[in-house]
């Protein structure tokens, strides 16, 4: 593996390691906010203790999200060096405001809410998750605005070999953020609904005893659920018809399509290929699908990844410029079908939820607890998808991968770096699901894990 | 004032916010299981500084942010050339960083003091490498004409730089201690004057071993002559005060100028500097300066709106949850951490 594969790897790994916490930060920073609202007005001590139980929960999956974020502030600077300095100007504004307008506001907030329930006025306590879960959207907000201006460069002009900010309200207003924000706001929104419908669920269906305490942030989550899963799927079309403007290469990649389509094209379901030959043995497709998807009408052609190959190397000079095609083509594949497995699932409950009949069926209530996977992996489905898709660039059609490592940090570092970081990683994720669990299998009702010091054992450290 | 300047300043100015506040958040997990006897006294030197070090933290990564922002060149250089000494850094923020949340979220003992010895030794991390950076970018580091950073890891490893990292730990040690007098339990407060007043004394012995041996090695020595300027004296001063208020416990006095020492210490290291921002130890004309290192002065303009408007919002609500949660923690609260 070179020096540039290695550098990706850990960047891919670092990145998608982050965004598993981030979507369900987001999108219970939003229901906790919701739900603590609705407690100020009923008042019930049993609503008290969900929120608290969920707080908890929170609170783990929050702190694993913040330090590995992090890492990523950094990571840009040290194995990119030469990517930093070529979009510094441009790039790095984002990711300043993100930390100056969002991050400050998060982690304050999320300090006062955990600390203050009884030093501050029931208004402000709740407000207080408010400006948390404010704060976690802008943050998606200004990185999201830098990762699009990586897949649609905007504002800018090139000087001296590097690009310069020209406008910083072009960055603002990029068509790409515009999908792709909204897009991953009802992603991580649903993310977190899916998080509390599935554990509620646990709780409806297995501890009758807690019942009625669960079904009030059940429905809601439910709620939400629907809503964002629609919505995802609904902007997920409209990134699409973006795409094949914009990164036609990358279109054409997630759909295997390895020449320009008829003028009536087929959206497969699946297809088996060898990416090499450019040779696909086996397809089920419908008809006219693609065309249906692209440009919302029965007609129109998709072009292919010959073709556009042809373009490039036209536009840019003689090189690769198809992106992996396996890997491209099976995440897009995989993020539909989550997506509309979410869907069905979604408004399924709703459905028993107005026919009064959710108590009454087990069997949805368990199938709810096992979708709280789908949303996350759906996620790391897209992002791979966005990632790879847009390779070989990194900031599309103005630098490339290759260009960006930096020049003088040695593979050894690297190699380093990378495997002492994912042993840490997958210490902490073992250790958070342990807690998860064990925090949910004690319930809201905790007996003896707060509250009771024991000083039996403690390491005399301090008698050093 | 020139734009890079200005953003040299408010980059200097992000620094010291970081240094002062999550300065006393590394002395508190350092000496967690030291002054700390009990599970419950633990948890309530937690509790010091839990509704606040999540946002002291930020103030680092806004400070790097705000160099990709404004000196891309220097965030480059600076975090590829200290690569694995950036990345044991955060490591050391992620181990302490989950350590405070997860420690008292199980009751056996093991449990708890495993994380309580990872939070020292996290808390530990930072200051080491800090006072190693300090070291080596006033000393300067080998950097070629393509503003790459050509030494290894153990370039940096030199012996002034060492002797910064020392100070630094101990100064932070201070730092922390001082903050425990003044917010820990009464039981513990006494404890924490104790050992600040021990601490104190190495302390300031190697911060001014540092700050000697920085007329030999650092590379502004020649520009500055006897007289280091009204900032670094005041620095020295106020570590000397320390000295003097700690034996009277004028608690607050002493945190004061503990801090103190912190903000112009940092203060003086970015004035040696300026206006250049990675000194090159192998051609004075390959170093980092403010203006080849900046962004182009649109980007700068606009940052600067964007700054000028939300700093002043984001200090009056930090300034408030200090307010907020100014009271004495007791050890008959209960806690989170
Ligand atoms: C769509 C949302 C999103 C995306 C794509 C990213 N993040 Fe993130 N990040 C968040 C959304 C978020 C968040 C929801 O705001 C987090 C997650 C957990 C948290 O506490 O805040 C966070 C935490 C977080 C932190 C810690 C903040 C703190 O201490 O409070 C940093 C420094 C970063 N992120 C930096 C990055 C960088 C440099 C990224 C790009 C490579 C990145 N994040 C991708
Ligand atoms: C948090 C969600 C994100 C995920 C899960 C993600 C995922 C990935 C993956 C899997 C790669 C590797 C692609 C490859 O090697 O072929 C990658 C590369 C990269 N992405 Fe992202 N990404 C995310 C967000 C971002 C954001 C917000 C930015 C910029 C602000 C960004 C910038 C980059 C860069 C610089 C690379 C390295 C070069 C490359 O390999 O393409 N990513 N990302
Ligand atoms: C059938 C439904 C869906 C369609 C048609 C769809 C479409 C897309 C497309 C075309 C992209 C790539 C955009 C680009 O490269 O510029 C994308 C990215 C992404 N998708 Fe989906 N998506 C769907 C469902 C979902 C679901 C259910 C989730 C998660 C809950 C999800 C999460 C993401 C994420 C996180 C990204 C990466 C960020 C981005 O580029 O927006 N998607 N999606």
């Amino acid at each position: 593996m070179t020096g540039e594969g290695l550098a990706r790897l850990q960047f891919g790994v670092m990145t998608v390691y982050h965004f598993i916490f981030v979507p369900i930060t987001i999108g219970l920073a939003f229901l906790l906010a919701i739900l603590e609202t609705r407690y100020w007005k009923t008042r019930k001590p049993e609503d008290r203790k969900v929120i608290d139980f969920f707080g908890r929960l929170f609170l783990i999956n929050f702190a694993v999200g913040v330090v590995t974020g992090i890492f990523q502030e950094f990571q840009f600077g040290m194995n990119w060096s030469d990517y930093s300095r070529f979009v510094g100007d441009v790039f790095g504004a984002p990711l300043a405001v993100e930390a100056l307008a969002a991050f400050f506001l998060e982690s304050t907030f999320i300090g006062v809410w955990v600390f203050g329930w009884d030093r501050l006025s029931p208004r402000m306590h709740a407000w207080s998750m408010w400006l948390v879960a404010i704060g976690t959207s802008l943050s998606a907000f200004w990185i999201l605005t830098a990762n699009s201006f990586m897949q649609e460069p905007v504002g800018y002009k090139i000087v001296n070999g590097h690009a310069e900010m020209t406008n910083f309200f072009a960055l603002l207003g990029n068509p790409q953020l515009w999908v792709e924000f909204p897009h991953v706001e009802a992603a991580a929104l649903t993310t977190g609904a899916f998080f509390i419908a599935s554990i509620s669920a646990y709780f409806l269906l297995f501890k009758k005893e807690y019942r009625d305490w669960f079904l009030p942030p059940f429905r809601i989550a439910l709620v939400v659920a629907a809503v964002g899963s629609v919505l995802v799927v609904a902007i997920g079309h409209e990134q699409a018809q973006h795409l094949i403007a914009a990164q036609p290469m990358k279109m054409a990649a997630s759909e295997a399509l390895w020449h320009t389509s008829a003028l009536h094209a087929a959206w497969s379901i699946i297809s088996l290929f060898n990416p090499a030959t450019h040779h696909t043995w086996f397809s089920i497709s419908i008809p006219s699908m693609l065309s249906l998807l692209a440009y919302n009408r029965l007609t129109g052609r998709v072009q292919g990844i010959a073709e556009i190959q042809r373009l490039y190397t036209h536009l840019y000079g003689p090189g690769n410029y198809v992106p992996p095609v396996l890997v491209t083509y099976w995440s897009f594949r995989l993020m539909i079908l989550l997506g509309t497995l979410m869907v069905v699932v979604a408004i399924w409950g709703l459905f028993l939820l107005y026919r009064k009949r959710l108590l009454e069926r087990p069997r949805y209530l368990k199938i709810m607890i096992w979708s709280i996977g789908l949303p996350s992996l759906a996620n790391i489905m897209g992002w791979i998808m966005t990632e790879v898709g847009r390779q070989p660039w990194i900031v599309f059609g103005l630098q490339k991968t290759a260009q960006a490592v930096s020049p003088t940090v040695s593979m050894a570092d690297v190699a380093i770096t990378l495997i002492g970081f994912a042993l840490l990683y997958a210490t902490l994720g073992v250790i958070e699901v342990r807690l998860l669990l064990k925090f949910i299998r004690i319930g809201p009702e905790p007996q003896d894990h707060e509250a009771v010091s024991t000083n039996a054992g403690l390491s005399s450290l301090g008698e050093l | 004032m020139s734009l890079p300047t200005l953003w040299f300043v408010l980059i200097a100015v992000l620094f010291v916010g970081y240094l002062f506040l999550e300065g006393f958040d590394y002395g508190v997990g350092m000496l967690l299981p030291f002054v700390g006897k009990t599970d419950q006294e633990r948890r309530a030197i937690l509790a010091t500084m839990g509704p606040v070090w999540d946002a002291n933290q930020v103030w680092l990564i806004t400070a790097g942010g705000a160099l990709f922002a404004a000196f891309p060149n220097w965030y480059a250089t600076l975090f590829s050339g200290f690569y694995l000494g950036l990345a044991l850094l955060l490591g050391g923020l992620i181990v302490r960083g989950v350590g405070l949340e997860f420690r008292s979220k199980d009751r056996r003992p093991e449990w708890r003091n495993r994380w309580d010895a990872l939070i020292v030794i996290g808390s530990a991390i930072p200051p080491i490498v800090w006072g190693l950076a300090m070291g080596n970018v006033l000393h300067g580091v080998p950097i070629d004409q393509h503003m790459n950073y050509v030494g290894t890891f153990f370039t940096l490893l030199n012996p002034y730089a060492l002797v910064g990292a020392i100070a630094a730990v101990l100064l932070f040690l201070l730092h922390g201690a001082l903050y425990l007098d003044l917010k820990a339990p009464e039981e513990l407060s006494l404890r924490a004057h104790q050992t600040a007043y021990r601490v104190g004394m190495w302390a300031t012995v190697s911060y001014f071993l540092f700050v000697a041996l920085s007329y030999f090695y650092a590379n502004f020595a020649h520009k500055l002559g006897v007289d280091p300027g009204p900032i670094p004296l005041l620095a020295g001063l106020s570590m000397i005060a320390v000295r003097f208020l700690l034996p009277g416990r004028r608690r607050g006095w002493a945190f004061v100028a503990g801090g103190l020492t912190i903000v112009l210490s940092t203060a003086s290291v970015f004035l040696a500097l300026f206006p250049r921002v990675m000194i090159s130890s192998l051609n004075p004309h390959w170093s980092l300066t403010i203006y080849n290192a900046a962004s182009n002065l649109y980007s700068l303009r606009v940052m600067t709106v964007v700054a000028v408007t939300v700093l002043p919002i984001v200090l009056a609500y930090q300034a408030w949850t200090y307010w907020v949660f100014r009271k004495r923690v007791s050890l008959k609260d209960t806690f989170h951490y």
